[in-house]
């Protein structure tokens, strides 16, 4: 059992026992759904069904229901996909590279963070393959044994670096999650027996993969999140990197930049970190969590915003600093283009969510307001997915030869197919609100006498006599 | 003892056949070898276990095979035509002509069906070139609005029923000497012309009209006036080294635009000579002539006449000649008519003065200029005219007062369509009803057939034999290439019919050319042969005579008329455009989406106003306005037209057709009742127009939005005086800075080469060749199955054309730094065009970025798409820096969205069966023809030897009336290409990315009238 200094503040308030522990995370499981529950899941579903609609629709009749044209090949598709990438990364940043930096307040949110990812992530997927002009030959770029002949993929393309950076980020974020998911399942199963409660004990015994809590069991369990968490860092860094390179290595004036790669990294990290804060601000509150998931967590995960969303602002800078310093015509019109141009409320709408209002931040009053936490982590959002249609569709509506450029507006099928897909999103994250412990409760447990209010109490009172 | 019983006697009485039958009842081993005969025990050869498995394999083998796709069958010829072989084309020499346009061309057939036309080399008036119209013109076989057969009052009839019907009319009419008319448009088919005289001569009460839609009586009227010679001259535009017009479109539109173009380019292009013409152009309209103008100057329709005038006194001070009155005109116009004169005073007998005014006071004094310049003789030739624009517009107007008057007993149209193209048609429609009977000649149910009794209609050209002879003592032949698809004849065969006279049209103009044709040569002896060598030929061209000189009268009348026009109203100027012309073809989509070169505007006619008086009047772009001449209005959406003079609109004809067909139908307005009969000529321009904002706006389809080049170096440019001194004037080397210095770009790549051992193709385009005309764009489509998309999709920028012409107007600033003012036309620009195709790219940033690699690069230098490998993901087109690749938004065949011709099995027989028709969700591109360097490679290697330059062409190339595009082989270090390869104009679009394309451009030289370049 670790010892942590008292000043350090508690990450589990109001003098929770292991059992109450248990007790709060299983409740959701065990229980009715509420109210509320039922109309957010109405509105996803019913999201999720427009997106079913749109996205038979353009399958059905082709990608031209769409705005896209002869110019602007891309638009609000991979904004969306890479937008939707960009979210997940909090996940994998919490669960993997705060367990190595052993940063405990990581564990009640961790949970959470990586369903997003996971449900982020195929959100994702679903853009990738509803882009393509066939998606029903969507499965080509993937390196498969064929019979077509000499047909091989082509490893100079990023899209096929794409397809290795997601699955692999998909795969090994989803055995990540489930490992850790294990041991909570287990207890829902011990309840469940105890309560009588056949099928869901037979659900559970099934999904917690006969997981007994010995010693030998926790031993495994330890080293393969470590594994794990090897495994996943480097992905944190390297999925959003090779998606910056579907821009990066093209010769598009706006596209073409060496900054791409940390600058999208930071991005994602900085949007995954707003969404967590969006969905962990109403989770607490709906599931009532405000215990585990206590104003430090969304301090801690404020001063994350602040600092990657500077990072983020300085990338925004640097890039126009260098569009000028490069002297190349094309390079310095596709970024005075996106501050004054026809799309200029697109990019200083980016600039206002992106840059300015995570400043806020650097008022600790702000960063332990939930309220504004909340109101700012919508603003982040935003902003990031303005950062996107900014990068494709201002670069690529105005480029090297002016006889082409023309303008871009979207149909009711791409905002169908991206409030769809945020339909999509939701309904897989209030399903796992109501089935999965949003909280990994086995793990938090190892800090209760540490970290925890009661814990604090007692050193105060070791320390008094 | 145990009783037994017996179930048979058989059992009872046990005899050794009944133990082995019993034995074997049922058998527990069923012989399962014994498949095919080895008997088994019972010697059967089959048994139940071979039933089951034949009866599953068979069931599963039909199962498998009704799973096949659904069975096309193609069936092969049972008696085999001589001359086609599939998969081979047969090439036909042949003649358009549609009232309008002529031009001798070679049709391409494949299995009998006329795909594509090229132009005829050996005619020395088009030389192998052609238009868009003419290019667009196979289409209009296969519409589908046209005429099965003929029609008795709206009811489908037969020929014998019509024949016998009209026969009987004529005869009563003829009887009465009722007056009969035949409202033809201009005719140059000898043979035509001769039937009709023949039915004239039967019937003497009949007369013959002539009528342009688009007239350019005027000419032959002055001429008649000055000369004694009511004919239109030829121009020699190659002989001209100066050139001035007033108003006339002489590349695209006025005359004829094939040859003019073809001479005018003669002296533009630069290879040994460093010497160019320099043109003038006075106009209202900015058109594609006045965009090739080295100087070029935008008047009212009114000063274009008053600057001839003042044009003539500047000629007549220096060579003595009397002079006129003329009016006080802007400096700008002085100015530039000065320097006009100047120039054309130190040419005389080189110089050449034109008018498109269709003012016969106009035309007398551009006359009388020409005549002081000594034009007549050298650069207007006045003895082989010219037989197009034969209408005669006081003709016209004198048959519609006698309808009005009841007068006519029978009325024939044949080409035209005054119902629809009479200034004054609502007073042609209303005289109908007064005309005994009504014969119309129409391909389809126009707007002049609906209103007739018989509708006979003609075979489409490429069905028929016809002849022409467009200029004096130039003839031509034209041949069926396909059998008649319809119930339809030849009008030749109509009109010598109602004459009594039986013969087939073939005969009829073999006849005809024993008769006159053969006469004017002595080279070949046997008319069989005379005639089989001119059908191959297409042409028999005679000798010319020789081209006088002529004196022009005194034209102070003609001059103190034009003086009157002087005003301070708006002035309206109609023009045609190059893809729609005068309407006749307006249910062509291939013309229909062909933007216009200056506009770049599809599918609509529209109100061009100069962006100073749009300001004055508060209009924006697709605000829409209402145009009043003498009380007639029409309503047009505005295009804001940099180059249009101010206080004018222009707006096209060939709009606003009723009864053209699907595509044709309700495009744009009608304006033609804008235009006015005056001084026996119909006038395409009113001094007072009365223009009022509209209600509403119309959202206009444009392919291009942007209008200047921002400064960068994507057209380069320079001037003659500068090209002279240095040819790589205007066309600086790209040069990168490195560590190690300034380096081109091919020196940083770090990109391999693409091995090419046997051929690299590539592509040449002369920027001071393109005129701008678009007959490239409608060639390539025709050639590479391109769809049409139709108005809304061109509105969302989705057009698929595979080779586009970029047009750019010169900006207001030429600080680069400056982007608003970059972004600006000025109010009277300079333009450019450039064609813009894929650039095959030897670095080719698609094919890097394509993850399946469905774009690859060739052995040959050729970019190559494989349409069955794309899967869509449009990021080849995002990384091509020239932005021509093409994506298949939708299924454009066989969908009822896009109904056009690839929607009716008519439409879809002029494909060519050598390229694919591409499926929804792929990419595609311009691949240079590479159906055609395949089918000449595979010639050549039939015949043991390598492709001969100038054998493989692309279909742009070919088509280009100015050769301004070459097509050839790099690796040939003798041809054409590699020539023009080493020429100090030669540059790659967008250099510094260092993508080596293919194809390379050589820099515009403009012989400017200002020594100071402008535009660089």
């Amino acid at each position: 059992m670790s010892h942590e200094s008292p000043i350090r503040l508690p990450l589990i308030l109001g003098d929770k026992s292991i059992h109450q522990i248990t007790e709060d995370v299983c409740r959701p499981v065990e229980t009715k759904a509420n109210k509320y529950w039922w109309i957010a899941f109405t509105i996803a579903a019913a999201a999720l069904l427009w997106w079913v609609i749109a996205v038979c629709y353009t399958i059905g009749t082709g990608i031209g229901v769409w705005g896209l044209n002869k110019t602007v090949g891309w638009a609000w598709d991979i904004t969306n996909f890479v937008w939707w990438v960009g979210i997940g990364h909090a996940g994998t940043l919490i669960s993997a590279i705060l367990l190595l930096f052993r940063q405990k307040w990581r564990l009640s949110i961790n949970r959470a963070a990586e369903a997003m990812t996971i449900f982020a992530v195929i959100c994702a997927a679903t853009f990738i393959l509803s882009h393509m002009g066939r998606p029903w030959v969507g499965y080509w770029p993937i390196p498969l044994a064929n019979q077509f002949g000499s047909l091989w993929v082509n490893f100079n393309s990023p899209l096929v670096w794409d397809v290795f950076a997601i699955s692999t980020y998909f795969s090994v974020s989803l055995v990540f999650w489930y490992t850790g998911l294990i041991p909570d399942f287990a207890v829902i199963r011990d309840r469940a027996k105890g309560a009588g409660n056949t099928t869901r004990y037979y659900i559970y015994k099934y999904l917690s993969f006969g997981w007994v809590g010995s010693a030998k069991n926790w031993q495994r369990f330890e080293e393969v999140s470590l594994v794990l968490a090897g495994i996943s860092t480097p992905l944190v860094l390297s999925v959003h990197t090779i998606v910056s390179m579907d821009f990066a290595t093209s010769l598009e004036p706006g596209w073409h930049t060496t900054i791409f790669p940390p600058y999208f990294v930071a991005g994602a990290i900085f949007s995954g970190f707003a969404m967590v804060q969006t969905l962990m601000i109403i989770t607490r509150k709906v599931l009532g969590l405000e215990e585990y998931i206590t104003i430090y967590h969304i301090d801690m995960m404020n001063r994350i915003i602040l600092i990657t969303g500077s990072i983020v602002g300085c990338a925004y800078i640097t890039e126009f600093f260098i569009a000028w310093y490069s002297g190349v015509v094309f390079e310095k019109y596709a970024f005075i283009n996106r501050a004054f141009g026809p799309y200029w409320w697109a990019y200083w709408s980016m600039m206002t969510c992106n840059v300015i209002t995570p400043q806020l931040f650097w008022s600790k009053r702000l960063r332990e307001s939930v309220v504004a936490t909340f109101i700012i982590s919508i603003f982040v959002n935003i902003g990031m997915w303005f950062e996107r249609f900014v990068i494709i569709v201002t670069s690529l509506h105005r480029d090297y030869v002016p006889s082409s450029w023309t303008m871009y507006s979207p149909t009711w099928v791409e905002v169908g197919i991206f409030i769809g897909s945020l339909g999509l999103f939701f309904t897989c994250f209030l399903l796992f609100a109501r089935t999965f412990p949003v909280i990994a409760m086995s793990e938090l447990k190892t800090i209760v006498g540490s970290s925890s209010s009661q814990a604090k109490k007692k050193d105060q009172h070791h320390d008094h006599h | 003892m145990e009783k037994k019983y017996w179930k048979g006697v058989e059992e009872l009485r046990n005899d050794a056949e009944f133990v082995r039958l019993k034995n074997s009842e049922f058998a527990e081993y069923l012989p399962i070898e014994a498949v095919g005969g080895k008997s088994s025990s019972e010697g059967s050869g089959h048994n139940r276990r071979d039933f089951l498995k034949f009866l599953g394999f068979s069931v599963a083998a039909a199962t498998l095979a009704s799973c096949e796709a659904p069975v096309k069958k193609t069936i092969p010829y049972l008696i085999k035509p001589e001359e086609i072989t599939p998969g081979v084309a047969n090439w036909y020499a042949s003649t358009y002509f549609d009232g309008q346009d002529y031009c001798s061309v070679l049709v391409k057939t494949r299995e009998g069906r006329p795909i594509k036309l090229e132009g005829n080399p050996s005619s020395s008036l088009t030389k192998g070139g052609t238009n868009a119209r003419v290019q667009a013109s196979v289409l209009g076989l296969y519409d589908s609005n046209r005429l099965r057969g003929p029609k008795l009052n709206k009811v489908n009839s037969t020929w014998d029923n019509v024949d016998k019907d009209i026969a009987e009319k004529l005869a009563v009419i003829k009887e009465k000497g009722g007056k009969i008319r035949i409202l033809t448009s201009t005719i140059i088919s000898p043979s035509l012309k001769a039937s009709i005289a023949e039915f004239i001569a039967k019937y003497p009460t009949a007369k013959q009209v002539v009528y342009d839609a688009c007239s350019h009586n005027a000419i032959s009227l002055a001429n008649n006036e000055s000369f004694g010679k009511a004919v239109i001259p030829s121009y020699n535009f190659d002989k001209a080294n100066i050139i001035v017009s007033f108003g006339a479109d002489f590349l695209v539109n006025w005359l004829s635009p094939i040859e003019s173009s073809r001479q005018y380019v003669k002296n533009r292009k630069l290879k040994e000579k460093k010497t160019m013409s320099r043109h003038y152009q006075f106009e209202t309209t900015l058109t594609v002539t006045g965009s090739n103008a080295d100087k070029r100057v935008a008047l009212k329709p009114s000063e274009q006449a008053l600057a001839a005038v003042a044009l003539y006194n500047k000629i007549a001070g220096a060579t003595g000649g009397t002079k006129v009155t003329d009016s006080v005109l802007e400096p700008k116009i002085n100015e530039a008519l000065e320097k006009a004169a100047k120039d054309l005073l130190a040419n005389k007998g080189k110089s050449l003065v034109v008018a498109g005014s269709n003012d016969v006071n106009v035309q007398l004094v551009v006359n009388a200029i020409n005549s002081m310049l000594e034009s007549y003789g050298n650069t207007i030739d006045l003895d082989n005219y010219s037989n197009l624009y034969q209408g005669n517009d006081a003709e016209v107007n004198t048959l519609v007062s006698e309808m009005e008057k009841g007068e006519v007993q029978a009325l024939f149209v044949y080409n035209s369509n005054p119902a629809y193209s009479l200034p004054n048609a609502n007073v042609f429609k209303a005289s109908m009803t007064k005309v005994g009977m009504k014969v119309s000649f129409a391909h389809c149910e126009d707007e002049t057939a609906a209103l007739c009794d018989y509708v006979c209609p003609d075979h489409h050209y490429l069905e028929a034999w016809t002849d022409a002879e467009p200029k004096k003592g130039l003839y031509s032949l034209g041949q069926p290439t396909i059998a008649p698809l319809f119930d339809t004849r030849s009008a030749i065969e109509t009109f010598l019919k109602w004459s009594g006279n039986n013969a087939d049209a073939h005969t009829y103009i073999q006849d005809n050319w024993k008769k006159n044709a053969y006469g004017q040569q002595n080279k070949v002896s046997s008319y069989e042969s005379f005639w089989n060598t001119t059908l191959q030929e297409g042409v028999f061209e005679g000798t010319a005579a020789s081209s006088g000189s002529y004196k022009a009268k005194d034209v102070s009348t003609a001059a103190s008329n034009i003086g009157k026009y002087k005003n301070n109203n708006v002035e309206l100027a109609l023009y045609s455009k190059t893809g729609i012309a005068n309407g006749a073809h307006a249910n062509n989509p291939w013309l229909q989406e062909l933007p216009d070169p200056i506009t770049r505007i599809c599918w609509d006619n529209y109100a061009c106003i100069s962006p100073r008086y749009a300001k004055e009047l508060g209009l924006n772009q697709g605000d829409k306005v209402s145009l009043s001449v003498n009380g007639v209005k029409v309503e047009a959406p505005v295009v804001v037209q940099p180059g249009q003079a101010y206080k004018t609109v222009s707006i096209a004809v060939g709009y606003g057709r009723t009864n053209s067909g699907k595509a044709g139908n309700n495009v744009g307005v009608n304006v033609y009742p804008l235009a006015s009969a005056k001084d026996n000529t119909i006038s395409y321009s009113s001094y007072d127009l009365k223009i009022e904002k509209a209600a509403g706006t119309h959202e206009l389809a444009a392919t291009q939005t942007h209008h200047t080049m921002m400064g960068r170096e994507i057209v380069r440019e320079t001037t003659l005086d500068e090209y002279v001194k240095n040819p790589k004037a205007g066309n600086a080397p790209v040069l990168i800075t490195t560590m190690e210095g300034k380096k081109r770009p091919d020196q940083v790549n770090f990109w391999e080469e693409h091995d090419k051992p046997n051929h690299k193709w590539g592509m040449a385009i002369d920027l001071n060749s393109c005129i701008g005309c678009g007959a490239c764009v409608v060639s390539c489509n025709a050639e590479n199955n391109v769809p049409v998309v139709g108005k809304d999709e061109i509105r969302r920028s989705r057009e698929m054309h595979w080779i586009r012409i970029d047009r750019y107007y010169s900006s207001i600033t030429e600080d680069p730094s400056d982007n608003k003012g970059m972004e600006v036309p000025e109010e009277e620009p300079e333009v450019v065009f450039q064609p813009l195709m894929c650039q095959h790219c030897n670095h080719a940033p698609c094919e890097t970025v394509c993850p399946v690699a469905a774009t690859t690069h060739s052995s040959e230098g050729l970019n190559q798409m494989a349409y069955n490998r794309c899967v869509g993901t449009r990021y080849c087109a995002n990384n091509c820096p020239y932005k021509v690749r093409r994506f298949n938004w939708f299924k454009y065949s066989d969908n009822s969205q896009f109904d056009f011709n690839m929607n009716d099995d008519l439409g879809k027989m002029v494909l060519n069966p050598d390229v694919v028709v591409r499926s929804r969700g792929v990419m595609e591109k311009c691949t240079l023809c590479v159906q055609r360097i395949q089918s000449g490679k595979l010639d050549a290697k039939k015949e043991s030897r390598r492709p001969v330059d100038g054998e493989i062409k692309s279909a742009c190339a070919q088509a280009c009336p100015t050769n301004a595009i070459i097509f050839g082989d790099l690796n040939d270090t003798s041809s054409e290409i590699a020539h023009m390869f080493k020429d100090e104009r030669t540059y790659h679009m967008l250099e510094e990315l260092d993508t080596q394309p293919s194809v390379f451009y050589h820099t515009k030289v403009r012989n400017s009238v200002e020594s100071v370049n402008h535009n660089s």
